[in-house]
């Protein structure tokens, strides 16, 4: 084809093709059950998909069970502070816009601790993929209260229930100045979250994705009548927004159509559709402006150039 | 009372009466917005271009906008000039200009004037409509007159109402005129110093200081018998003058450092300023991130990806950063850190010099978290500290403190011009085939180093964590493990302070006392050192540049003095109070940690005067050591 030695394709696709056991590192060691072994089966398939250069590709995470994800990839990876994956990702990709970032982190690392970094990475829209995993709990720490831990919610620093309302990330992120792209996904909703994921790779910005995640141990109780009841969430889809085949959109009853570029109907159907979780794009802005084109915009001035500009600094200087 | 002194005729050359000095220290205070500082910078400056030697400090009012006519108010500078290098900004002013007579009292207060500091003042507060301002200002001068201070009342006022509609706008280049004929400046070096600040303004502006400088300057020789001269010292060397701040501005670029991220914070953040207009032409780039922790965060996540970065901060700053500066060490991520220290704790004095950090930065985070700490002691050092400190933090792969503080931050001193070299810069990040079989922490038994891979390079992928983790940098809880890790990181100061010479002393390698200082306190030390040794003092000094590790050969040093004392600018209890024993004194810092080192009973002399220290003051201390008379 094209004129092109069959054989010296073969060569260079063996040279360069990477399976998905070149995105893997050790087993997980998340409970059984636990919602992120889904995500990290289907961050790796995108990688895959993508043929992203292990090399190339940087995952960020705080501190938190998600946050271990990092360890299980096979690329770079920075498994940082509690709450600080956002800095700490934002100035990998400020001056190496040659590099895949994407962010791992979960509900007490952004939107508890680090919540104040979140409010900025979203306005600095900065190309990565951020997952929240949220499982409305504190795993690691065994069962505290998180800030997105239902009204209510029994747990070691609340035995008699949570009293205080829940930050609803959705929500919270479509007030944000800058935000460019806000979906909502469930981890047991493998071919949705997939294509979320991958919606989100493709966004020129930061991509917000807020995965509502199982925890087998401390919230089983809380997640299991939305993972057992199929009308228990509602699919929010248009020719924008997530993508699934007719049989995937078919395993749900309740569907809105919205259009990911109307940020008021996205608000409004966060206000109003309590009884079923909505899952799907809620906005998307491709045209934000983005703070790592900012970062980039200097590199690779020559040496010589650098020093005039340094020597003629020290000349207002010079006595 | 005595009114301004009219010396000479009108239009006299006065040329022939100048008296000629060694040096003089000349101060300019006035309410907050009056340009006192812009004075006493371009007369600073004019001096050093002239080829004196100057040491600039900043009176700073805590304030944006204080109260007009207020003790706490005051806001200035002080110049120091004189024949010879300067290195500090000396005792009592020889002379002050002030706009108005309140602002005095906090700088008397300070005891920044002594009997004969000649006071030229604005006069117009004699013929205020307020009766209380009247009543003020006449009393306030006959205090002064108390005091010693020679007085002269200047119309400054009347005089700059003949040139600019709003008199506040002019007074300070009147001024400057006024300084330049009293200490024989050069005119036509005033003029260009004038038009460098103002380039940014229209010409009539230009034009209009200008003129307020050879109006104060004729007004001068008209009106006063205040004429000398401080001979100038010839060089073919090119020569800087700067503050601390722009040094570690021009440093950073010239370390090839790509990132500067930082949070406003007094009073560091003016080096960020001094690089804004430049960094982005000279390859690198500001991040003023969203507060400390991200600031830092942000940093370590491009020196993380090869591109090691700077930080700029205080110390509130220093304390958010704390859990990042124990990740960087955990981690082995190069970074430098540059603290420009004020008084503490807590908010403290944000304007004021302390010298308060040594042991935060030394000691402030969880478990054992050993990091390359040095402290510049000249502007100059500044500037080549932070070069150093790059490449320091990628050799040795940990982050690399720049202690300065606000004394140095606003201190002007003239340095032989750097000549910003190529090699000075980051090498170009390493995006090769990482070597196979090769751990991402294969740390060397020796010195602990070991190699560290860049994201981009094939094969060297690895998850940097926090966590303890073994040369895979694999999480391992492994006791094993995590005191071998530890160990390793400690080694890389062993192995680096191989690389450094032992410190010499100042003055005689024995002796009766040694006075050990670190970072802006040099020049003070030192100056105080010659003065006692002149009076038959048996005293040297030792400044130390690096605080961790710390120079070989301290012990056998101090060993030849009978006593060694440290000279610092933060707390330490005062011996003499009941309640304070051998036992129970809170040392300075460098004491401490120099007596848990040394196991030698050093002493110490500090204070949180939030001031520089002076030679007078350090005097006083050793007049009481060696029951000498040291100060005439």
């Amino acid at each position: 084809m094209f004129g092109v030695n069959a054989d010296f394709c073969d060569h260079v696709l063996e040279e360069e093709h990477y399976n998905l056991e070149d995105y893997s590192s050790s087993t997980a060691r998340w409970c059984s059950g636990c919602g992120a072994h889904t995500i990290l089966n289907s961050v790796q398939k995108l990688c895959k998909e993508e043929q992203l250069p292990p090399e190339k590709t940087v995952f960020v995470s705080g501190i938190g069970c998600s946050s271990r994800f990092p360890h299980y990839m096979k690329t770079y990876g920075f498994h940082g502070l509690h709450g600080r994956a956002f800095p700490v990702a934002s100035g990998v990709k400020f001056r190496r816009p040659d590099l895949h970032v994407f962010v791992v982190t979960g509900d007490g690392d952004c939107c508890s601790i680090g919540a104040g970094h979140w409010v900025h990475a979203i306005r600095y829209n900065m190309k990565m993929v951020v997952l929240l995993f949220d499982n409305a709990i504190y795993g690691l720490t065994k069962k505290q209260t998180s800030p997105t831990s239902p009204l209510g919610t029994v747990s070691n620093t609340h035995p008699v229930g949570s009293v205080l309302p829940p930050i609803h990330p959705i929500q919270a992120t479509l007030g944000l100045p800058n935000a460019s792209f806000v979906a909502q996904t469930a981890d047991w909703k493998p071919a949705h979250l997939h294509a979320t994921i991958r919606k989100a790779y493709e966004h020129p910005g930061l991509a917000f994705v807020r995965i509502i995640q199982r925890c087998p141990i401390f919230m089983h109780d809380v997640y299991e009548p939305t993972v057992s009841d199929p009308d228990a969430i509602t699919l929010v889809h248009h020719e924008n927004g997530i993508q699934l085949d007719e049989k995937g959109m078919n395993a749900f009853r309740h569907h809105i159509e919205h259009d990911p570029s109307d940020i008021n109907k996205a608000r409004e159907i966060v206000e109003t559709v309590k009884d079923t979780t909505p899952i799907g794009l809620f906005y998307q802005n491709k045209n934000a402006s983005c703070y790592d084109e900012y970062g980039a915009h200097n590199l690779g001035i020559a040496t010589e150039d650098r020093i005039d500009a340094i020597n003629s600094l020290m000349d207002r200087y010079a006595v | 009372m005595s009114k301004s002194s009219v010396a000479s005729k009108p239009g006299t050359d006065t040329s022939t009466d100048r008296k000629t000095i060694k040096e003089a220290i000349v101060e300019i205070v006035s309410d907050s917005g009056e340009g006192a500082q812009k004075c006493g910078q371009s007369l600073g400056s004019i001096s050093a271009k002239m080829g004196n030697g100057v040491w600039t400090v900043e009176i700073i009012p805590a304030e944006i906008q204080p109260p007009a006519r207020s003790k706490a108010g005051a806001s200035g500078i002080r110049v120091r000039m004189g024949t010879n290098k300067i290195t500090n900004m000396g005792d009592h002013a020889d002379l002050v200009v002030a706009l108005n007579e309140q602002v005095l009292f906090g700088r008397i207060e300070q005891n920044a004037y002594t009997k004969g500091t000649i006071l030229l003042i604005e006069d117009k507060w004699a013929n205020s409509k307020s009766e209380v301002i009247r009543k003020q200002y006449a009393d306030s001068l006959e205090q002064f007159e108390e005091l010693g201070l020679v007085i002269h009342e200047i119309p400054m006022e009347i005089e700059c109402l003949k040139i600019v509609a709003d008199a506040r706008k002019g007074k300070n280049m009147w001024a400057l005129g006024l300084l330049s004929y009293i200490y024989d400046r050069d005119l036509r070096t005033a003029a260009d110093q004038i038009r460098y600040i103002f380039r940014k303004k229209k010409e009539e502006i230009i034009q209009s200081n200008l003129d307020l400088l050879h109006a104060g300057y004729e007004w001068a020789a008209m009106n006063l018998d205040l004429h000398f001269t401080i001979p100038t010292k010839e060089t073919d060397e090119d020569y800087v003058v700067m503050n601390g701040n722009e040094a570690i501005s021009l440093g950073v670029m010239a370390a090839g450092i790509e990132l500067c991220s930082m949070y406003p914070i007094t009073p560091a953040t003016s080096a960020t300023h001094a690089m804004a207009e430049t960094i982005e032409s000279a390859g690198g780039i500001i991040h003023q991130a969203e507060d400390e922790i991200a600031a830092i965060g942000f940093a370590i996540g491009a020196s993380y990806a090869g591109k090691t970065a700077v930080t700029i901060t205080s110390g509130p700053g220093i304390a958010l950063k704390t859990e990042f500066i124990g990740l960087a060490v955990m981690s082995e991520v190069p970074l430098v850190i540059v603290n420009v220290q004020r008084g503490g704790p807590s908010t403290g004095l944000p304007t004021k010099v302390e010298q308060g950090d040594l042991l935060a930065v030394l000691y402030g985070a969880a478990g054992d978290a050993p990091k390359i700490i040095m402290a510049p002691a000249t502007i100059e050092e500044c500037f080549h500290y932070v070069i150093l400190a790059r490449k320091l933090a990628e050799a040795f792969r940990t982050p690399v403190f720049v202690l300065t503080d606000a004394n140095l931050a606003t201190g002007v001193q003239p340095f032989p011009r750097p000549k910003v070299n190529a090699e000075w810069f980051a090498p170009e990040i390493d995006q090769s085939h990482w070597k196979e079989g090769v751990s991402p922490y294969a740390w060397d038994p020796d010195t602990g180093l070991s190699e560290r891979p860049i994201p981009g390079q094939k094969g060297g992928m690895y998850t940097l964590t926090g966590l303890a983790h073994d040369e895979d940098s694999h999480v391992a809880y492994d006791p094993a493990i995590n005191q071998r890790s530890a160990e390793h990181r400690s080694r890389k100061l062993a192995a680096m302070r191989q690389t450094l010479k032992k410190p010499t002393t100042y003055g005689d390698e024995e002796g009766d006392l040694l006075l050990v200082g670190w970072g802006s306190t040099k020049g003070a030390i030192e100056e105080a050192v010659d003065m006692a040794r002149k009076k038959g003092a048996s005293v040297s000094s030792l400044h130390l540049h690096f605080l961790s590790p710390l120079e070989p050969g301290l012990k056998e040093i101090f060993q030849k003095f009978k006593k060694v004392k440290t000279v610092e600018i933060n707390y330490s209890d005062t011996v003499g109070h009941p309640l304070i024993t051998e036992e129970n004194r809170r040392y300075a810092q460098l004491a401490w940690y120099l007596r848990a080192q040394t196991l030698i009973d050093i002493d110490c002399f500090s204070n949180v005067y939030g001031q520089p220290i002076s030679p007078f003051r350090i005097l006083t201390m050793l007049e009481k050591e060696f029951d000498l008379t040291l100060i005439d």
